[in-house]
């Protein structure tokens, strides 16, 4: 089993996205994460999908998404060079003065970006990979048990120049 | 010039060459059906049910090659499609399902009659699309009969608006469609099949396992030429069957749980196996891990996803079966395979796949529709019937068999034999069904009287559910769990055999079959078969029902017990060989 990453470009229709995620659910394939937008030519969307598999079940989520009329390219992003990020919103409430002046320190060494305080509450914005928002989400568990509120986008990947 | 939704719908299916359009009115596709009224150039037929519907023009597509066109309304006339679109997609047959839908402004309201038929089958179909806007109607249509009919064919439905349906627009209907994201295959991977026919001409014990795929691709001919000029024997699928003539010297027999003992017995001791248009379903594999163990396995298929999908593939080959096959027989050398054949001969001497009793048989009945019937298309349902009809009929270029496989829908054949004789009013059709699979479908008697359609329906009749009852006999220790179907309420609920007190079966089938107008003939020993059938084969204006009274604990043997190898199977009642 291992973690892989797909990048597919669909039609931009209405159900196409129902399609994709009906695919996974109705084969049983497990699907990590999934996101959609438009590309540069509206009428086609881009997704990128994480998902943990073996071989041989990957070989055939490749060939199951090619299969599909509405999908008109499937790339594997496994094991090439891309980049990769994932929007997420770490919000901890409920803090005292001493907790909001720890969140800014940890925000400054970790390099997030507080875009909105007030005094008992912070919003943290986190522009990096899966794997590091992971342990941000972690570490601020950790630290402000119960008060924290998150939310991910899952990851957007493309592949790189050089 | 503009015309409205409805009348390009009309205009389509004629450009499309529809000449049979299996349709049934509802509110919402009433404008349909008026733009269809009073035209000359297809006919319209109006069966009882919905699912009756869809698998008459399964039945119809599969007997004639060409798309089967459904047209029912929204909500419960869609939802009646679901089973026959499934039974189509799965044994790849060419549908093209419309469907009525609210007017666009009122979808998602919970309307009346509006369900959300593109979501229900958006996994048991190949592509299903609403029409939004009225300008792209021309344009879908077109996709839809091209995405059904290329590739590995498949069903595609269009759901209709009413809105799109009233609505004016242009009149123009495409003649080309270019779909980016669907490029079906249309050439062979050279080097691959230079690869595979260099192992295939040093094979000693070469077999070639045909699916469904080369009956598809209306390759029979062309692979009746490379078994003979390759000398290598053929076994089949169920799907398979009947390309190349079941009578053949290179044919052993079917493959799987129920498969001959000869096929199954050759597919594990041979040294290549070189199967073509088959995707290795569960039903013909037997025990994972242990199928064709020996074997070299080349598998070409027109699907990339069935290669390497359940049997893992020494030489995967993505083709249509068609193209694979010429290129074949421009390479392919004669084997000697001499030895081989005979010791597959023997195996077919030693356990031949036969019924043995002092009862009339469904062997009996088969053998004789064999006789009888020369241009023929048999339709079957699903249970013992459709085995037995698999194990003992004779097909060949002039005799087809129709039968769900990938679903194994019950209440498939007799509605799909009425697609088939509307297709093929020429020769004659034959259903094989039993007591249970018959009345899921009964309703369809009234559209086979009113299109005078002279189909001889054989019910092999047990009163069992017979399959089922025959598991629950070998496996389930003959805890005949709700597979009576002469059970009454007087009956006591673990009654495990039948007596002489069974109630009486209902309904009594031959005045059913009286009460439609059509003809009904009680058939309940051997050397009244052939008479039966030689009346039924002369009554040429309306069906014929011939109830077979057949043995009731009649098994179908050999079968592969759950878990087995595929050699490792249960010949006899009570005996199991190695």
């Amino acid at each position: 089993m291992k973690k892989r990453w797909i990048s597919l470009y669909v039609e931009n229709d209405i159900g196409v996205l129902a399609r994709i995620s009906g695919l996974f659910s109705g084969k049983s394939y497990n699907l990590n994460s999934l996101t959609v937008g438009t590309t540069e030519d509206e009428t086609i969307s881009r997704m990128t999908i994480s998902l943990t598999s073996d071989d041989k079940t990957f070989e055939q989520v490749k060939k199951q998404l090619n299969r599909s009329i509405e999908v008109i390219k499937v790339i594997d992003f496994t094991d090439v060079a891309v980049h990769r990020k994932e929007i997420m919103f770490i919000k901890v409430k409920n803090c005292t003065f001493q907790d909001m002046t720890e969140l800014f320190r940890m925000a400054q060494i970790f390099n997030l970006k507080v875009i909105d305080y007030n005094k008992t509450t912070a919003l943290m914005e986190s522009i990096n990979t899966e794997k590091i928002n992971n342990d941000f989400v972690r570490l601020f568990a950790n630290a402000f048990s119960n008060r924290i509120e998150i939310v991910r986008g899952g990851s957007v990947g493309i592949e790189a120049i050089n | 010039m503009q015309i409205t939704g409805s009348e390009l719908f009309v205009k389509a299916l004629k450009k499309e060459k529809v000449d049979t359009l299996f349709a049934y009115p509802g509110g919402q596709v009433i404008d349909l059906f008026n733009a269809l009224y009073g035209q000359k150039e297809m006919e319209v037929i109006l069966p009882r049910h919905e699912q009756g519907l869809v698998h008459a023009a399964d039945g119809y597509a599969r007997s004639t090659g060409k798309v089967g066109v459904c047209l029912v309304t929204s909500g419960p006339g869609a939802t009646n499609l679901v089973t026959g679109i499934a039974t189509a997609n799965y044994d790849s047959v060419p549908l093209v399902c419309f469907t009525g839908q609210v007017p666009t402004g009122l979808i998602g309201n919970d309307a009346f009659q509006e369900v959300d038929i593109v979501g229900i089958t958006r996994s048991i179909c190949k592509y299903a699309v609403t029409v939004r806007r009225r300008e792209d109607l021309g344009m879908i249509i077109k996709k839809a009969f091209y995405i059904a009919k290329t590739g590995k064919p498949g069903v595609v439905l269009v759901d209709l608006p009413k809105d799109i349906q009233k609505a004016l627009g242009s009149d123009s209907y495409p003649d080309k469609i270019d779909i980016r994201g669907y490029k079906p295959n249309t050439s062979v991977h050279n080097g691959q099949m230079k690869k595979a026919i260099g192992i295939l001409n040093k094979a000693q014990r070469p077999v070639f396992l045909i699916g469904g795929g080369v009956n598809i691709a209306h390759a029979n001919q062309e692979m009746l030429e490379l078994a003979e000029l390759t000398n290598v024997p053929v076994i089949t699928t169920i799907m398979g069957k009947g390309v190349i003539p079941t009578t053949h010297k290179l044919y052993v027999g079917n493959i799987g749980i129920h498969g001959s003992f000869a096929a199954n017995s050759a597919i594990s001791e041979c040294d290549v196996l070189f199967s073509i248009g088959t995707r290795f379903n569960d039903r013909i594999t037997g025990k994972a891990g242990t199928f064709a163990n020996n074997a070299t396995i080349i598998h070409v298929d027109v699907d990339p996803a069935s290669i390497s999908r359940t049997i893992d593939v020494d030489i995967p080959i993505v083709s249509d079966a068609k193209k694979a096959i010429f290129a074949l027989l421009e390479k392919a050398t004669t084997l000697n395979t001499d030895e081989w054949l005979k010791k597959i001969e023997n195996w077919k001497k030693q356990y031949p796949v036969e019924m043995k009793s002092q009862y009339m048989t469904p062997q009996n009945i088969i053998l004789a529709i064999n006789q009888i019937f020369k241009k023929a298309v048999i339709t079957t349902d699903v249970g013992q019937n459709q085995l037995w009809a698999t194990q003992f009929l004779e097909l060949n270029e002039h005799k087809q068999m129709l039968t769900s496989g990938g679903l194994g829908t019950m209440g498939y054949g007799f509605p799909a034999a009425i697609g088939a004789k509307l297709g093929n009013p020429q020769k004659d059709v034959i259903v094989i069904s039993g007591d249970g699979g018959i009345q899921m479908n009964i309703q369809e008697l009234a559209t086979a009287i009113v299109y005078e359609l002279p189909i001889i329906i054989c019910i092999l009749n047990n009163g069992y559910l017979g399959n089922v009852r025959q598991w629950q006999e070998l496996f389930f220790d003959k805890r005949y769990s709700s597979t009576c179907m002469r059970y009454r309420k007087c009956c006591d609920t673990t009654c495990n055999s039948p007596n002489k007190e069974c109630p009486e079966y209902t309904p009594d089938f031959i005045k059913l079959a009286q009460s439609f107008g059509a003809k009904g003939i009680r058939v309940t020993k051997t050397n009244d078969i052939i008479p039966a059938l030689q009346k039924a084969k002369e009554n040429r204006k309306s069906p014929t029902i011939i109830e077979f009274i057949i043995e009731r604990e009649a098994n179908v043997m050999p079968i592969v017990p759950p878990g087995n190898a595929l050699n490792d199977m249960i010949l006899e009642s009570e005996e199991t060989a190695k």
